[in-house]
Order: C-alpha cells, then structure tokens, then sequence
C-alpha cells in the first residue's frame, strides 16, 4: 500500500509551466509517476512538454481533476500566490495537496491549513516548505531524488530534506515503503503524529524513522503519541543540539526560545517512550540496520 | 526579525494601540535633552529604558526613574555602554513616567501544536510569563485563535476575561486587544507581546513595553526593511546576506559547509561531538548553500567562511541529491580557482565529504584535480573528526 501515495496516484502540478515545476515535473515522470497535467490560469489549453511526455495545462485544479481524475496535486506556485492556489486546491476537494514552495509567510499557512480544516480535511496538506512524498518504485511526488534509494519496508518521516535524502541513501539496500517530507515551518500540514498513525497502519511498513529538529514540540508531541498508538519500532534523528537560542537556522521553524524546542528535550521524550535516538545520521542508519535484520 | 521596544512602540502607535510618549537617545546629553522637553510639558518623571533585544533588562539594571533632566543624564550615562546578556546597551528609550496601579500580561503568538493563533492573556504581569504559567498557572488564559475569523470585539473581550482582567480595565484591554491584533496580522508578526500592559492610577489602559517579531518570509508584502539594524548584524553575516547566503556565525573554529538546513544542522552537531576529542573545537558557522551548489555559489560560500579569521579547517559536506555530486566536485575545484584569482589564496586546510547521486565520480575529480588543501574523507562522522583534529591541531601551531 505505502501510505499517502500509491502507483495509483494521478498528480497534477500547480504552477507546471515555471522553471520549478516542469523541471520536477520530468523527474517525477522519469521515476514512474503518473503525471496527468498541471494548472497555470494563464496558459490553460496549452499543453506543456515534461522530458519528452506531454500533459495538459487547465485553468484550475477543479477542471485538471475532471478532465483528468487527479487526485493529488504538487505545489510549486511562487510564494506570492501559494495561499491561494492551495485554497483552490482545498475548494476542489483534492485528496492529497503536497506544498514544495518554500519562504512562505506564516499567516497565509495558518489561513490555508484553517480553510482545510474547516472543510473537514478531505484535502490532506504535506509542507509548506518540504521535499513532498515518494512511496519508491511507485510514486514520486514532489523534489525528492528518486534513484537514491529503493523501495522496501522502512516508513520515514521528516522535517528536513537533506537529511531525508541522507537517510534514503544510507539505508538503500533496505529500501523504503514511503519517505514523507512534512517540512520544518512552524505550521505545517501533515504532521509527525499523523504519519505515524499511517505507517502503524500501513501493512508494508515495518519500521518507522522520524527526523526531527529544534524548534516547537512536535517531537515530543510525537513521542506521547508513540507510547500510545505505535506498536511498530520507531528508530529517531533529532538535529540542532549545538543550535544557539534565538538564531534561526534555515528553517522558520528552526529556531530555540527560551528553554522550549531544544533537541536535547526532544530527545529525552524519545528515549523515555522507548524509541532509539541516535547521535549522527550514520548512528541512526546503523541502529535501523540492526533493528531490520533482528 | 525581532524589533527594539521602542520600534514595536512606534508600530503600536500607527495602530493606535497607547504608548507612553518617548524618544531614543544615544547618548546622555540627548537623554537630558529630551527629559527637558518632558520637563518644560509638565512631566518631570521619566523612565530611561535600555534599548536591547534581550529580557530581564529591569533585573539587570537596565530600566531606571530620573526626576529631572539632571537625573535623567546621570541615569542614562550608567545605562549606556552596559552589557545585558550579552548585548551592548547602544540606545535609550526616554519616555514619560506613567502613575501604575496594576500590571497585566498580553500578547499574540502562533500556536504551532493548534497550528493556528492564540492570545495569551493574565492579571498577572510585569514579570515573565513562564514564571507566572509555572507559578500560578490558573492565572495564565490561552485562548485559541481561529486564523480565518481572527480578533473582533467579543472575541477580545473573551480573552481579556479569560485573563481575569478586572472590570476597571476590561474596557480600555479589549480596545487595545483589537489594535494590537491589527498589528499582529497587518505586519505579519509571528508575536506581539504587551508586558506589562498598563492600568494608570488615572484608569488608562496602557502598552509600557512592546515585544515585536515579524516574518521574514513576509517581506516581499511588507516594509519592514525600515527596521533593519545594521549595528547589531555580525559584519560576516551581513556580507553573506548581500550574497544570498544563509549564514549564521557561531563561537567555534571549524567552518562548515553544506547543502540544506537540516543537514548543516546536523553537521554542526556532529563536528562539536568530534571536537569533544579534539580540545573542544566546535563549529564556526552555519552556512546552507542549498540544492545547487554552483561553482560561484560554492566559490561565495568558502569566501565567506574563510573571511572568518578563527576558522582554522573547513568542513565542506554535501550530499548530491538532486544536484549530483561530480557537479559539486567541479564546483569546489572552480571555486578555489576564483578564490586564487580573487587574491585570496586558500591556505586552511578544506575536509570535503560527497555522499549521494555519482558520489564515486565526485570524488575521482576532486582526486584529480590534486589540490593541496582540499583532502577527501567518506564519511560525514569521519570527515567531522578529521576536520575538527585539523582544526585544533592549527589552534596548537603543531
């Protein structure tokens, strides 16, 4: 099954005709996805050329999904118009709205997550600000490279992308059900919590890894959910011990004040509900090998 | 970006949220200055306030009455030049001293967990909030915030009562709540905070202090250019930001440079652990140079790191994602070409780790391209040590 994304996934782009979104428009196709077409209200009825496949450009997402039977969207419409095109995304009732654009004002998240929630959430938000979600070997939605890994029976959730790219590649001869890139703003869509959930549920997962970092508490949030709710082993990354308090480090969310968010606390809550915290990348990759080979 | 009390004052005031009047002086004789116009208005009573992005600045010293210019001068003379955790006392607010009968807490913030809004609001201010939410946290009221409706009337006078805010002030807070949150959504602030918020012996309800952090992904729609603080920016950071670099410098002398900010992240963490062993060499900097990775971009980036006169190694990690690696490596090879061209010779010692996408054809080019600072390690946990031993090894002369 892998969770969120299937080789069944039909995915449309918003914003396909820009540099971004024709570029990871072609990798996704080459890495097998369904790619069905793309909106840009400016250039609907054109058609727009994806490393050789061509799709069609509509005006909105809702005729992209009649036209099309979409069911999930990627977004790369610049910062200036991403509230809104996830609004219209949410208004068409897509499933799955997976947001890659990055320096997004925290304000217009807040609004659109709200408008999603006040619509019962049938559109599920991934991002803003992430790498999106690839199930390998069927689906690839989003920048995540495709080849550097394989599919397998890992579930990986993660607030960073390079770090899940690391990750991926570290543990490739294992291979991966789906890795999730839910980004490291301070309001996200999809959560830790709620990935977890999905990989407890998901019959192709057998293990879960978590990448998490300063900033917040989702992490320990998460770790109250673990002690409840997964029975599956639960390997952890947190990054950000040597972060000083009140510097931001690249992500908005990234970010210590006062005594809250540090990844020291984090790592405790972890380690406290039983789930193995490792101290590098590597250590962490090295204690997820040990747990699938058992 | 989080502003000085008395920009978040001045943006108060556009608001119509009330203020007590003042100037900023950055020195005594201005601070005599402007107690005099106080003075000459009827006001004798001023309060010298530090001007320093940092709390406790009562505690430390920072916040003094003066009656008088005389006194005025006196006090703001001790204030200037003083050091509050850390940060130099450059400016002082001078501002009409206010008759205070009580003191209460506002403010409003991004509720990360709710991922929505929420206020904060207790009859109990003029200290920090966490001490009062550990102390008496019945006296603490979170009241969630719904981004689409946001703050009207009712619903500041909801959280005004949530607070226990007496009948007295109830009126004068849930006017101010409904400006101070037309601040907090016109300005995209990710706080605004009022501690204390002010009841007056004369029953005005009054902001004598403002906390302001805004959005620095806003700034394409918003002005906040005007609050920049050159003074207060590290001159490395500053040049890094004129080149689009994400830096951040740190105490330590290991440079680091790597793509994406949760790997650079983790990469400061793993070269501290290393330097454990090493004399306690910790990271230099953060610098993310993102996905691409270009030559001028890694040329920029080195530049930058290098500029750092207590750097001693470099620790360069990248992982080829979406960029693969043997672009990386070229990138590294031109950019210490640019940087010999420039003048600036690279003499520190350069630690490069490439993992990912034609790892093994990244490596070859940097093999042959033989220059003599750059040396190759394979791992990101051996490539930290190596780096933080080259680093203390520099710091001993050996």
């Amino acid at each position: 099954m892998a969770i969120f994304l299937t080789s069944e996934s039909r995915i449309i782009i918003q914003g396909i005709t820009g540099s971004e979104g024709r570029k990871h428009g072609a990798r996704m196709i080459a890495a097998g996805t369904k790619v069905v077409g793309g909106t840009n209200p400016r250039k609907a009825g054109q058609a727009v050329d994806l490393g050789g496949t061509t799709v069609p450009v509509f005006g909105t997402v809702a005729e992209a999904m009649a036209e099309t039977g979409a069911d999930v969207s990627v977004v790369f419409v610049p910062e200036q118009g991403t509230k809104a095109a996830v609004i219209e995304a949410v208004d068409a009732a897509i499933g799955l709205c997976i947001v890659i654009t990055e320096g997004i004002p925290v304000h217009d998240s807040a609004e659109f997550w709200a408008y999603a929630s006040d619509r019962a959430n049938v559109t599920r938000i991934v991002g803003p600000n992430c790498p999106g979600v690839a199930s390998p070997g069927k689906s690839n939605a989003g920048i995540i490279p495709a080849d550097i890994t394989t599919e397998g029976r890992i579930g990986l959730v993660s607030k960073s992308g390079t770090l899940t790219y690391q990750m991926m590649y570290e543990l490739r001869d294992i291979g991966f059900s789906t890795a999730v890139g839910i980004g490291g703003d301070p309001i996200i869509g999809t959560t830790h919590i709620d990935c977890l959930a999905a990989f407890e549920a998901d019959e192709e997962t057998d293990a879960i890894v978590m990448i998490g970092e300063i900033g917040g508490d989702a992490e320990e949030r998460a770790a109250a959910f673990i002690e409840a709710n997964v029975t599956k082993p639960v390997v952890a990354y947190v990054a950000g011990f040597t972060a000083p308090e009140g510097k931001t480090m690249g992500h908005a969310g990234a970010i210590i004040s006062g005594s809250a968010g540090t990844a020291q606390a984090k790592k405790e809550a972890l380690e406290k509900v039983g789930v193995k915290v490792g101290r590098t990348p590597s250590g962490t990759a090295g204690l997820v090998r040990e747990l699938m080979r058992g | 970006m989080d502003l000085f009390e008395h920009e978040a004052k001045e943006l108060f005031a556009e608001y119509g949220v009330p203020v007590q009047p003042g100037k900023v002086a950055y020195t005594a004789e201005e601070a005599r200055d402007i107690a005099a116009e106080f003075a000459a208005a009827g006001h004798p009573l001023v309060v010298i306030k530090a001007q320093v992005k940092a709390g406790g600045r009562g505690k430390a010293g920072g916040v003094k009455l003066a009656d008088g210019p005389d006194e005025a001068y006196v006090k703001a003379s001790a204030i200037l030049g003083m050091d509050i955790k850390g940060h130099t006392v450059h400016k002082v607010l001078v501002a009409e001293a206010y008759d205070i009968d009580q003191e209460y807490y506002l403010s409003f913030l991004v509720d990360r967990a709710g991922r929505q809004f929420m206020s904060i609001c207790s009859v109990q201010g003029g200290v920090e909030i966490e001490e009062v939410a550990h102390t008496s946290p019945e006296a603490v009221a979170r009241v969630g915030i719904d981004p689409l409706t946001g703050v009207d009337r009712a619903k500041a006078a909801e959280i005004i009562a949530a607070g226990k805010l007496p009948a007295e002030a109830a009126e004068g807070a849930t006017e101010l709540a409904t400006r101070l949150w037309a601040v907090f959504t016109d300005e995209d602030a990710t706080l605004v905070e009022v501690n204390p918020l002010a009841l007056t012996t004369d029953g005005r309800v009054v902001a004598l202090d403002g906390k302001v952090s805004l959005d620095d992904n806003a700034a394409f729609r918003q002005e906040h250019e005007r609050f920049a603080d050159p003074s207060a920016t590290d001159p490395i950071e500053a040049k890094a930001k004129e080149k689009h670099l994400n830096y951040v410098k740190l105490e330590g002398q290991v440079g680091i440079i790597g793509n994406g900010a949760g790997l650079v992240m983790s990469t400061l963490d793993v070269v501290a652990y290393a330097g454990e062993e090493f004399g306690g060499v910790r990271p230099a900097n953060f610098l993310d140079i993102g996905g691409g990775a270009s030559a001028e971009v890694m040329a920029n980036g080195l530049e930058i790191v290098l500029s750092d006169p207590s750097v001693r190694s470099v620790f360069v990690n990248v992982f080829g994602g979406i960029t693969s690696c043997d672009a990386v490596a070229n990138g590294i090879v031109s950019a210490i070409g640019l940087l010999n061209e420039r003048g600036e010779a690279v003499s520190r010692p350069i630690v490069v780790r490439l993992d990912g996408n034609n790892a093994a054809e990244g490596r070859r080019i940097l093999t042959e391209a033989n220059i003599p600072v750059v040396e190759q390690v394979a791992t990101m946990d051996d490539a930290a040590r190596r780096a933080a031993e080259l680093a203390s090894l520099a710091s001993t002369g050996a």
